[in-house]
């Protein structure tokens, strides 16, 4: 007996240790920023809902690599004729990773506390429309809204509308506990965080890695000799345009270049002069070379915008024959709104687009005759000088938020601009729920914001994945911010 | 000797008092919002409103500095507002990689310079003297960072020997200590070539002094010399010059950790300043300089015991 | 004077005449306008018309450099003659005081030690926002110590000697003595911890630039193009060279120069209290 059972016990334990090294897949992929807590509901930093959105939490829909909504933890909803009632029938047996069973009250929990007085979500404004939520059963939801709401349902797909469980709520920053396919499994600050598999998730066989590893890498030379070393399988948003032609040229990597929906504008700040004059405005967009600030910027790759919306939106209209590059023309201009030759000051974020395009930006408008000061601040600088106290003429920014057509509607926005005109647009868009009747308002309001030069529009920022050959299933574009590991596959 | 000490241990109190209120004050006209900082652009004004409660934004600016200094005594550094974890905490995470580059660069520095230094001395106006105080005058000029960039180029990216950055932890101590070599590589070319200037011309000056002469006229073995001699009698300024190279070898780590992107407190101390992270930014600027003013401070005492001479005056 | 033209004078003074006189000279010549893009001409390698070949925007990197070292040196001088100028009289005043005057100045001194200039240009250019200036006056900053304490250790050597024990005797006052009898005689170490100090400070404008605290673009700075170069390493390695050099070139010169004058002057004034 012992003597046939030894060798069942040693090919057991051979398999036993074998078996895992065989099976596990990992992937160990770059991130540029490092997140300071894991909680999309309390910061908005993109790379927590880069990293944990779709990953580690889950929302009730979800949004696919085509931008399209789809089944989240609500498997199916109807939405009353109105367009306002919303009943969301949630997946059964759903657990989240402390082994806490599903319900419908944790979608009643996580509402409430992003709405409640004293919630410091950083984008309340997705339950803004809302007027009720109530539970109908274990298992079934029912939203009420004040008002029909076109892009409610892609809304909740955002990570600051994630469904949490109230154990856990208080150490999510720092050990995020969700439903997702991946579970945290550990964090060295200032170095990497790592997920493991989630064997009890409803679509586990699907998922193929059993280890994602994300490494903090803010340096793009570092981020480059990384992947070039092979210590990296992927940089899906990697930070260096100009690196991208080394790689392309590399057998051993594989480069997509996607879209975000990140539009890059030279804001104007149009609330006071020079800039409350049109004709100022006008002068600026003229003396945007958008070709060559894309080339020398971006090292060509990226697409041009003439006004606030992505050339890869179902909406877009293509602008750009409105104010043309034309120096000449724009040097007339500010000679008509008076301040040719004056000194504007540039106020770019601190991010290799921002001050790149800066420089390019100060030349262009150094050959219509403006002087032009850069001054690179910091972000928290930035936010609360430029953005909140509206100190600045002229700044370089992206606005990484899908749907934001609708900034131009705010009140008192750093912009500047104020118009009621738009206003009433903007509210007939949000409310019109035929998909066509809204792309014609869509396209209505591109047209206003890009006539009346609003701002200067430069250029879509561009998503740019490095991947080692072998590597598949990352998203080549960024509908939303989010960098769904589930579809992942390592060979 | 002993009304020295006490002397100089109430200045070392004083100066760390003036410290935190410099660093508190500066911190506090930092202009940035902490809220806006942490909930971004889309944020509504409720919910940066109800966020800087919560950090208890809204105090007087001394009411906040008693309740920090008062903690701060009791060792609570109160918690980072970006990371939602004690400030210790954190500190604690990260101090082992800055000290290790720290005391990593300062041995390293040590054993090359007093080498450089000696041999040049002992060889003093001959090629060899040349040729250290040349390879020592390029290690001054060479800013860290570029020498970092350079050392990357060739081992991590043409030669592949050693990893580009990064930091895999300590579980693994080969990996570790295999990523803190270029780093400390880098600190030390710039470190070390000042100290072996300084330990060089300290030798030279003793060597000067009339026992040594007389030592060599008697035949003393040169070696004998060197170690038994000269060392011991050029480590005043050799040993002042070490301390202060604490200051700079501090600012050293920070860029340095900034090059290779080790998570150390100095670029920790980038991250919380970018982040609008005042409790964590007070807490490490203070920490910094409390090191700065304690070696300083033993510094000053080692120097009297050293050469007794000195208290007299100083 | 002869026996004082040694090796380290020799370079080390070609080099500072080098780098000084093309910082003069980019005042009214460079090969090219310094900002001058031209996209479609990026990384072109050295020719005739461009001598270092062109950087990432098809500026001419030697038109560059030009201006970076005029940039550079300004800084520096600016820096040095500020805080030389206050630590010298801090010094001088703490050593003709001497007691708790003294103990005070070298008190406020360690805790300017204590801020490393990186935390302090760090800490001035979150509350001004980052410019030359924050560069200016953080490296004035650090130098301020600097000065006192090698003046006061100069200092408190002239103060032992006879001729200042006389003068004490004749009845001259503290602040005469200092200016008549130590200022001259502290004048030498002095001298040489600026030449030095001018090494550093070109060594941090460059450190403070490549962070991104210094020259603001298009004000061209070998820092800031060495940062710039970083992520090029790989396409364009020679633009991550040259500036090095540069920044070499001009602080091994002034180091070397200042190591000369040491040696011409009498090394055992400076041999007490180096910083």
């Amino acid at each position: 007996m012992r003597l046939t059972a030894a060798p069942a016990l040693l090919a057991a334990l051979a398999l036993a240790l074998a078996a895992p090294a065989a099976a596990q897949t990992r992937i160990s992929i770059g991130i540029q920023q490092e997140p300071t807590a894991l909680d999309p509901t309390i910061e908005a930093t993109a790379a927590i809902n880069v990293m944990v959105t779709q990953n580690i939490f889950e929302t009730l829909t979800r949004v696919d690599r085509s931008g399209a909504v789809q089944p989240g933890l609500a498997e199916s909803w109807e939405i009353s004729d109105d367009g306002r009632t919303y009943r969301f029938h949630l997946h059964q047996g759903v657990a989240f990773h402390d082994g806490t069973p599903f319900t419908a009250d944790h979608v009643l929990f996580s509402f409430e506390r992003a709405m409640a007085e004293d919630s410091t979500n950083p984008r309340r404004i997705i339950f803004d429309p809302i007027e009720s939520v109530e539970m109908i059963d274990e298992h079934t939801v029912e939203i009420t809204l004040a008002r029909p709401e076109a892009f409610f349902l892609f809304e909740l797909a955002r990570g600051p509308a994630i469904i949490v469980t109230p154990e856990t709520v208080e150490t999510n920053a720092t050990r995020p506990v969700g439903t997702g396919p991946f579970m945290f499994d550990a964090w060295t600050r200032g170095d990497r965080l790592r997920f493991v598999k989630n064997p009890g998730h409803r679509n586990a066989d699907e998922v193929a890695l059993d280890m994602v590893e994300f490494r903090f890498i803010a340096d793009p030379a570092a981020a480059a000799a990384a992947l070039l070393a092979g210590e990296l399988d992927a940089f899906p948003g990697f930070p260096a345009p100009e690196l991208v032609a080394q790689f392309e040229a590399d057998p051993r990597f594989t480069v997509q270049v996607g879209t975000t929906e990140g539009e890059v504008i030279l804001a104007m700040n149009n609330a006071r002069p020079p800039f409350d004059d049109i004709r100022a405005r006008q002068a600026v967009s003229h003396a945007i070379n958008r070709e060559e600030l894309i080339e020398g910027a971006m090292y060509g790759l990226a697409v041009p915008i003439s006004s606030f919306y992505p050339p890869h939106g179902p909406a877009f209209v293509d602008l750009s024959d409105l104010y043309p590059h034309d120096p000449d023309r724009a040097r007339a201009l500010f000679e008509e709104a008076g301040i040719l030759g004056d000194t504007l000051t540039l106020r770019p974020v601190p991010f290799p687009y921002g001050t790149r395009s800066a420089e390019i930006i100060q030349a262009q408008l150094g050959a219509a005759g403006m002087n032009v000061r850069i001054e690179n601040v910091e972000w928290g600088f930035w936010l609360e000088e430029v953005f909140r106290n509206h100190n600045y003429d002229l700044t370089i920014v992206a606005h990484t938020e899908s749907n934001d057509l609708g900034n131009f509607a705010r009140d008192s926005y750093y912009w500047g601009y104020d118009s009621d005109a738009f206003r009433e647009l903007w509210e007939a868009i949000r409310t019109e729920t035929d998909d066509e009747a809204r792309i014609a308002l869509l396209q209505d309001a591109q047209r206003m914001v890009s006539e009346e030069a609003v701002l200067g529009y430069l250029f879509q920022l561009p998503l740019i994945g490095i991947f080692r050959d072998g590597v598949e299933g990352f998203w080549d574009s960024q509908p939303t911010l989010a960098l769904p590991l589930a579809e992942v596959t390592v060979r | 000797m002993g009304y020295f000490l006490l002397r100089r241990t109430v200045g070392f109190l004083a100066t760390l008092l003036t410290i935190t209120v410099v660093v508190f004050a500066v911190m506090n006209i930092l202009p940035g919002d902490p809220a806006l900082t942490i909930l971004g652009i889309e944020a509504s004004e409720a919910a940066l409103e109800a966020l800087r409660q919560q950090l208890g934004l809204h105090d007087p600016v001394v009411v906040r500095y008693f309740r920090w200094v008062g903690a701060a005594l009791t060792g609570d550094f109160g918690m980072s507002h970006a990371y939602r974890v004690s400030v210790a905490e954190l500190v604690l995470e990260r101090l082992p990689l800055t000290l290790s580059l720290a005391f990593g660069g300062m041995i390293a520095t040590v054993v090359l310079a007093l080498a450089m230094g000696i041999g040049a001395a002992a060889n003093h106006r001959k090629a060899g003297d040349w040729g250290v105080m040349f390879l020592s005058q390029i290690g001054i000029a060479v800013p860290s960072f570029w020498a970092a960039m350079l050392l990357v180029l060739l081992f991590a990216v043409y030669l592949q020997w050693l990893p580009p950055g990064g930091f895999p932890g300590w579980s693994d101590p080969v990996a570790a200590l295999r990523s803190l070599v270029l780093p400390i590589a880098a600190l030390t070319f710039v470190q070390a070539a000042v100290l072996a200037r300084v330990t060089r011309s300290a030798a030279l000056e003793v060597m000067r002094l009339d026992y040594v002469r007389t030592a060599r006229a008697m035949g003393y073995p040169r070696r004998r010399i060197l170690w038994r001699h000269v060392l011991p009698n050029a480590l005043v300024p050799i040993v002042t010059i070490v301390g202060l190279q604490f200051a700079t070898l501090v600012t050293g780590t920070i860029v340095i950790e900034n090059v290779f992107y080790l998570p150390g407190l100095g670029r920790l101390v980038f991250q919380a300043i970018a982040n609008r992270d005042l409790p964590l930014v007070q807490a490490l600027v203070t920490l910094f300089a409390v090191i700065v003013v304690t070696v300083n401070f033993l510094v000053d005492v080692i120097y009297v015991m050293i050469d007794p001479r000195l208290k007299t005056r100083a | 004077m002869s026996r004082h033209l040694t090796p380290n004078l020799v370079l080390g003074a070609v080099l500072v005449a080098f780098v000084v006189g093309v910082a003069a000279l980019s005042l009214v010549w460079t090969p090219h306008d310094h900002a001058a893009m031209n996209i479609r001409a990026r990384f072109a390698p050295a020719s005739d018309i461009h001598w270092l070949g062109t950087d990432q925007l098809g500026r001419d990197v030697v038109s560059q450099l030009m201006v970076a070292a005029r940039n550079s040196m300004t800084v520096a001088l600016i820096a040095v003659l500020m805080g030389g100028s206050i630590g010298v009289a801090f010094g001088l005043l703490a050593s003709a005081l001497g007691g708790w005057v003294e103990d005070l100045i070298m008190r406020v001194a360690d805790i300017g030690f204590a801020f490393p200039a990186l935390l302090f240009a760090i800490m001035l250019s979150a509350v001004f926002g980052p410019s030359l200036w924050v560069a200016v006056f953080a490296i004035a900053f650090i130098n301020i110590p600097v000065f006192a304490r090698v003046t006061r250790g100069a200092a408190n050597v002239i103060w032992t000697r006879d001729y200042v024990a006389a003068a004490r005797a004749a009845g001259q006052g503290r602040f005469a003595i200092s200016r008549d009898h130590i200022l001259p005689n502290v004048a030498a170490p002095v001298i040489v911890q600026a030449t030095i100090e001018f090494a550093i400070a070109i060594l941090a404008e460059a450190a403070l630039s490549y962070l991104g605290l210094g020259a603001q673009p298009p004000s061209p700075s070998w820092g800031r193009m060495l940062s710039e170069a970083q992520t090029l390493m790989f396409m364009a390695p020679q633009l991550a060279i040259y500036p090095g050099l540069c920044i070499m070139a001009a602080v091994l010169g002034f180091s070397l120069l200042g190591d000369a004058l040491r040696d011409i002057t009498d090394p055992r004034l400076t041999r007490s209290r180096q910083a």
